[in-house]
């Protein structure tokens, strides 16, 4: 079986719940979670003369996210898209795709969770078409962003009885399509990571696979590299995580390869992922072709986005993506590693937590930022998760962070102490001056103070010291220890460290 | 006495809302015996009103101005509390969970609703046939059809069993109910009146409309019911703008232009209903309005076909979410779910229902939209630029309701193409959008009612109430 004779051709269909107060067609509140049927209405569960009215907000959310995605968008004046420019600014221009309506269509299709047995959607006139999602190495295209409704959901009980929610019928949707040319599963994960980390950036959407704010699908074919023509596509579902695309992917890759290598005919269908078998199972014994009878819904007028609404997007969308950004943090003078960028830039409201946090460092010596860096990654994160609270409710402020930092540069005081005093920011509110002030907690770093205390306990423990000097270099940790416990801490171990090997020296 | 004065007298303490209403309660109960006007009488609910109105009125508080009329509203529109079956098994037991907006409109203006009229299965229908509660009987002639589908709130208003009635048209289906049963209805211009809360069956084609029986009474009932609805996307925003049809009741029609379509008074119409319009078309002039007799609709020919793809299709998607999960009958005899979807559709709709669905379906399926959906839409928009055309050259149009009059009831009804034929005059002002209304012009040589119809330009509605009330005054003799 070799499976590097073939090109592996995957085109990924994201779907991604907006941020909005209320659904798109009604006045129902569009939340998570709640008492089931409590968040209904005539219009969301398809009461008979019920009708659709377009949620403003939800219209904004996806023009947004289609303008940040790169689309190209039919507003009153003519198309718009958004590019970066020679100076690096993201700037708008006209499209040129020629002029278009967006349409509302319905998608016709009996099942429970779809209260009037079709689905307001989007079919030939979407509302933005073409885009571009960047990654480190490469460049998503995208075909297509439209709006739909959600469904609501079915939950099977024991027995025969299956039970239906509609809180979530009628939820703004935006679904994002990409050409068939993503070309392995490791960049369709990472297409999907940049997806959500753009959409999270920009607040329109949590992106939350586990809740479902995001529900991706995958469509996989492979083809011999001098083949013009696509090979036969099998479409991937219920895959739950990033990790389950991209093990999805492989499997696929796997299992479509060794049938063309075997001669055999690659089925259209789809496929569900098993994620406690880790493989992918055939949907259904015989393909049933879906006729949606898709027709322009004459409930709902032609979207047309006002050339008022695409300025006002314009001054809320940020002037970098996470991405540049992240790029900009592993520039001079930064200069953060590929790691501690990617982290800070995941979350619009960390990264600007850093920054406002930067402007507070006066010192400005290599690896500052870095060490700010790590306090907020590692010390910040780890108390905010401890308390499972969100980034933007945690109470050390930036200009704290700051200047928690100088103390450390400064040599004021030591990193251990510093988790202490942040601990204490965090508790009481206070600036790290007036913490440090009030306990008294300066470091140590005076040579005689340090000299008198480090000769004292070399006096105290007659038994290391000869250990020491007898070779056993490692037990002066037990020294610095000692000299550490009778500063409670307070002194700085570098200097200790060397204070004691000074003073060893000389016997 | 026209409704304006008994809501005068009302308001100075002549009558009693509860007087009015125990008035016409013997006629509604004998009408209704007689005719199967109603699907739902709630006399109790009305008197319930009555007393609350009188009290407010006594008060001294403000009421609207249809204080204490007695009104019936099609079995298709919402009213909170109430059934709304829509004539048919599917919906028998379904209570409405809100109030449409027009329904709303009539009651915060003082009108008392004392039931839910019979009507042709979810408003498919041009005869009062095709409920499930048993046909509508025409009051003029039991033997004979009221016409369809708002044929109880027709009938009903014929009777003087009400002073009013709210219907909805998508093809006809006020207009020729109320030529059948000799009163006036009137469709409105598309998005006139909100839809909220009528139970849909061609989206773009349905509107709610009032019976009367005159023209000064409907006029008043549209003024209450019309206005841009927010919660209706396809609710006509004329910047907060609502034409008044009260206004232009009296403005005589000296200098109008009015045209005769020639296609329409070609083969097939009766000879009787030829002449009055003829007839109508002289006493007009005699008023100083200018008869044009040779405009041309040339795409009249096409318009029951277009109708009879446009409107079933949409009707498949709008009749979609009748499948017993929610809410209407549901067969407990299925073993799946696929099974209980075809049986609960099967066993609640009736047969017209059901063609109509099927013939919906087919045209919006794969490999048929565009041949059928989107051919016929094109056809649409060439009509509607016919009658742009026409209205060039002419304030309005003249014309049949109907090719005949009332015809017996069982005499078409395993004939499904010939029923659709009969819409040929009244399908144009729901595929173009346009406002339709049909008068009574007298009766026909065996007594039964005559309608004429008027046709104007979109919004131009309370001029075809200018026009309606002149040909009223010649046939009030």
């Amino acid at each position: 079986m070799n499976s590097n004779k073939y090109q592996t051709v995957i085109g990924l269909e994201v779907h991604v719940h907006l941020k909005t107060v209320t659904k798109l067609f009604c006045r129902c509140r569009n939340e998570f979670g709640g008492v089931p049927n409590t968040h209904i209405c005539p219009v969301c569960t398809g009461q008979p003369g019920s009708l659709p009215v377009i949620n403003k907000q939800a219209v904004k959310q996806a023009t947004k996210a289609a303008l940040v995605l790169g689309c190209e968008i039919q507003r009153t004046s003519g198309t718009v898209k958004r590019r970066i420019d020679e100076k690096g600014k993201y700037v708008f221009e006209s499209g040129t795709t020629g002029t278009f309506d967006s349409v509302f269509s319905r998608k016709q299709y009996f099942y429970p969770d779809l209260p009037k047995n079709y689905q307001i959607s989007q079919y030939e006139k979407p509302l933005a078409v073409d885009g571009k999602v960047f990654l480190e190495e490469a460049s998503i295209l995208l075909t297509r962003v439209h709006m739909e409704e959600d469904a609501g959901k079915l939950i099977h009980t024991e027995g025969d009885i299956s039970l239906v929610d509609y809180n979530r019928t009628g939820a703004p949707l935006i679904e994002v399509v990409t050409e068939p040319r993503i070309d392995s599963p490791r960049k369709a994960s990472e297409y999907l990571k940049r997806l959500r980390q753009i959409l999270r950036y920009c607040d329109i959407s949590d992106c939350d696979m586990e809740k479902g704010s995001m529900r991706c699908d995958a469509n996989i074919s492979l083809k011999k590299s001098d083949d013009t023509q696509l090979g036969t596509k099998v479409e991937i579902k219920n895959m739950n995580s990033f990790k389950a695309v991209e093990k999805a992917l492989e499997y696929e890759v796997l299992r479509i390869a060794k049938l063309l290598d075997e001669g055999e005919k690659i089925i259209q269908e789809t496929r569900l992922w098993d994620e406690s078998r880790s493989m992918t199972f055939s949907m259904r014994s015989k393909e049933e072709a879906h006729d949606y009878r898709y027709f322009p819904d004459p409930d709902l007028p032609s979207l047309i986005i006002e050339d008022a609404l695409i300025d006002e997007i314009g001054t809320e969308l940020p002037k970098e993506l996470p991405l540049d950004r992240k790029h900009r943090y592993m520039e001079a003078p930064l200069c953060l590693s590929d790691y501690d960028a990617e982290v800070l830039t995941q979350d619009k409201v960390v990264a600007d937590y850093f920054e406002e946090a930067l402007k507070g460092l006066k010192v400005h010596s290599p690896g500052c930022a870095g060490k700010l860096s790590n306090w907020i990654t590692v010390e910040l994160f780890g108390m905010i998760n401890s308390q499972g609270i969100e980034f933007s409710d945690q109470p050390v402020k930036p200009e704290y962070m700051a200047e928690l930092i100088e103390f450390i540069e400064d040599g004021k005081i030591s990193g251990k102490m510093a988790k202490d005093i942040i601990r204490e920011i965090w508790d009481t509110g206070k600036s790290p001056f007036c913490i440090i002030e009030e306990k008294g907690l300066k470091q140590i770093t005076s040579y005689d103070e340090i000299e008198k205390i480090c000769q004292g306990v070399i006096d105290d423990n007659p038994g290391i010291v000869k250990k020491y000097l007898d070779g056993k270099e490692g037990v002066i940790g037990a020294l610095v220890g000692g000299v550490m416990k009778k500063t409670q801490g307070q002194a700085n171990p570098n200097r200790v460290n060397e204070k004691l090997k000074e003073i060893l020296k000389g016997k | 006495m026209p409704i304006r004065e008994i809501v005068e007298q009302i308001k100075r303490g002549d009558k009693s809302c509860k007087d009015i209403l125990n008035d016409i309660f013997p006629r509604i109960e004998q009408g209704h015996k007689k005719l199967n006007t109603f699907i739902t009488l709630f006399i109790d609910r009305a008197m319930e009103r009555a007393e609350k109105l009188d009290k407010m009125i006594s008060s001294g508080k403000e009421t609207g101005c249809l204080t204490g009329i007695p009104v019936a509203i099609k079995d298709n529109m919402l009213l909170e509390g109430t059934p709304t079956t829509c004539g048919s098994k599917m919906l028998e037991n379904y209570i409405s969970p809100y109030t449409a907006t027009a329904v709303r409109k009539l009651e915060e203006a003082g009108a008392v609703i004392v039931g839910k009229t019979n009507m042709d299965e979810f408003a498919m229908g041009s005869s009062g046939e095709n409920s499930f509660f048993g046909p509508t009987k025409n009051p003029h002639d039991p033997a004979k059809i009221p016409g369809g589908s708002s044929s109880g709130s027709a009938a009903a208003v014929a009777d003087g069993q009400v002073m009013a009635a709210l219907g909805s048209d998508t093809g006809g289906s006020i207009r020729q109910p109320a030529a059948m049963c000799g009163v006036v209805g009137m469709k409105p211009t598309y998005g006139f009146v909100s839809r909220y809360g009528l139970v849909a069956f061609a989206s773009s084609l349905d509107q709610i409309g009032p019976f009367a029986s005159t023209v000064e009474d409907a006029a008043l009932v549209l003024k209450v019911i019309a206005g841009h609805d927010p919660k209706d996307s396809t609710s006509g925003n004329l910047g907060g703008w609502t034409p008044d049809p009260i206004l232009k009741l009296d403005k005589g029609i000296e200098g109008r232009k009015i045209g005769i379509p020639k296609e329409y008074m070609a083969e097939g119409l009766s000879d009787d209903i030829r002449q009055r319009i003829e007839d109508t078309a002289k006493g007009l002039e005699k008023k100083g309005a200018i008869i044009k007799r040779d405009i041309s609709l040339s795409l009249t020919d096409y318009s029951v076909a277009v109708y009879y793809i446009i409107a079933p299709a949409e009707a498949s998607a709008n009749l979609a979410r009748y499948d017993g999960v929610k809410y209407g009958y549901r067969s407990m005899q299925g073993k799946d779910l696929q099974d209980d979807y075809k049986l609960s559709r099967q066993e609640g709709f009736g047969d017209e229902v059901k063609r109509r669905i099927m013939i919906g379906t087919y045209a919006l399926s794969s490999g048929y939209y565009d041949a059928y959906y989107l051919k016929a839409q094109k056809v649409r928009e060439l009509m509607k630029k016919d009658f742009m055309k026409v209205f060039n050259e002419v304030d309005f149009i003249l014309a049949p309701t109907t090719p005949s009059t009332a015809f017996e009831i069982g005499e078409k009804i395993d004939d499904p193409l010939q029923m659709y034929l009969f819409d040929i005059y009244t399908t144009s002002c729901n595929l173009t959008g346009l406002p339709g209304m049909s008068i009574p012009a007298g009766k026909d040589s065996n007594g039964l009612p005559i309608g004429i119809q008027l046709i104007t330009r979109w919004y131009n509605d309370p001029h075809l109430f200018t026009l309606a009330k002149e040909i009223e005054k010649i046939y009030e003799q």
